[in-house]
């Protein structure tokens, strides 16, 4: 099939790196080594410790993330290697969503004593803040 | 107030544990695939009867033995009063991990007629498929699972050989699709603002 112009950006394809949504491995890095049919794909990941497995597209993220010239139905080792090749992991952890993500889970298993600290750091910034904020409006008056 | 509030939810929690658990059974596929061996119980007459051996395809083995001696008895002069069952055993997928593709020849008895049928599927193992087939069969004939026999299961090893367009269209080379129509859901109890469904 040749590549038509289209207004997506992101497809289903061999070597599509996708964010595990559901089940045990939630929230790692897999990549999309065969198309089984219209609903699921097998996926892998090896550096995130994914198991070979069939998955929904229901419950992968498509990422803009892929492995060039991936063949249909490599094995783990050269997935491997391509996605270290590919430096997937790297662009990964260096983007937005990824450190959204870990900051939510942060919060989430944050305890008590977290959340205090945080409120004391709080405190210390908006007592910096509306410090400087006084200054500026001496000077300027 | 708070009390009730809290029993509701560890109810709920309870619900979600419980669907939960059924979605790991059915993820796990609802058939097995049974090699089911039985014979005529031994007479004076033939005192060593013939062995039969069939590949069948049940949720369980009490399901796979029934199966065994509806079968036989359609076949041969032998029935599960005057037979025995000498083995059951389960036949384990050999790749469970490679996609193939399957052809199933099955024949359906219709509300007005009997038809054979021959249908592809891409799957995982020859259980996946059969799986896939029955769900098939009830969506688009509204048939049920005693309405359909099973006469051949085989694997297509070539891409030549594959007969359904469904199936060849998936086996192009660089297929790509976008995933169109996306329904992101919130996992937390409670949502802040109302989902959108238009798009």
């Amino acid at each position: 099939m040749v590549a038509q112009p289209s207004n997506f950006k992101r497809f289903v394809e061999v070597g599509r790196v996708v964010l595990v949504n559901e089940g045990p491995s939630a929230g790692k890095l897999a990549v999309i080594v065969e198309i089984i049919d219209h609903n699921r794909a097998l996926i892998d990941g090896p550096t995130t410790s994914v198991p070979r497995q069939p998955f929904s597209y229901r419950n992968l993220i498509l990422t803009p993330y892929t492995l060039a010239r991936l063949p249909r139905g490599a094995g783990s080792g050269p997935v491997k290697k391509a996605i270290e090749k590919a430096g997937v992991m790297e662009k990964w952890e260096a983007s937005g969503w990824a450190k959204k993500l870990a900051a939510r889970q942060l919060r989430t298993t944050s305890n008590d004593f977290d959340r205090f600290q945080i409120q004391l750091a709080k405190r210390a910034r908006r007592d910096l803040v509306s410090k400087a904020f006084v200054k500026e409006k001496k000077a300027a008056a | 107030m708070s009390d009730i509030f809290l029993r509701i939810l560890s109810f709920w929690q309870d619900l979600v544990d419980i669907s939960e658990k059924h979605q790991l059974i059915n993820r796990m596929g609802r058939f097995i695939e049974y090699s089911v061996v039985g014979r005529k119980l031994p007479t004076d007459a033939d005192p060593n009867p013939k062995l039969y051996r069939m590949r069948i395809f049940a949720p369980n083995e009490v399901v796979a033995k029934s199966r065994f001696w509806y079968y036989l008895r359609q076949l041969k002069k032998a029935k599960k009063a005057s037979g025995e069952i000498v083995g059951v055993n389960v036949i384990h997928e050999k790749k469970p991990l490679k996609v193939k593709n399957f052809a199933i020849w099955i024949k359906y008895d219709s509300r007005s007629g009997t038809h054979n049928m021959v249908k592809e599927f891409r799957a995982l193992s020859r259980a996946e498929a059969v799986e896939a087939m029955y769900q098939d069969m009830a969506a688009r004939h509204r048939a049920r699972f005693r309405s359909v026999q099973i006469l051949r299961v085989a694997e297509v090893e070539k891409k030549d050989d594959i007969r359904r367009p469904y199936i060849k269209q998936l086996l192009e080379p660089g297929l790509r699709f976008p995933l169109p129509h996306r329904n992101t859901k919130s996992k937390a109890w409670f949502a802040a603002s109302r989902p959108s469904t238009w798009a």
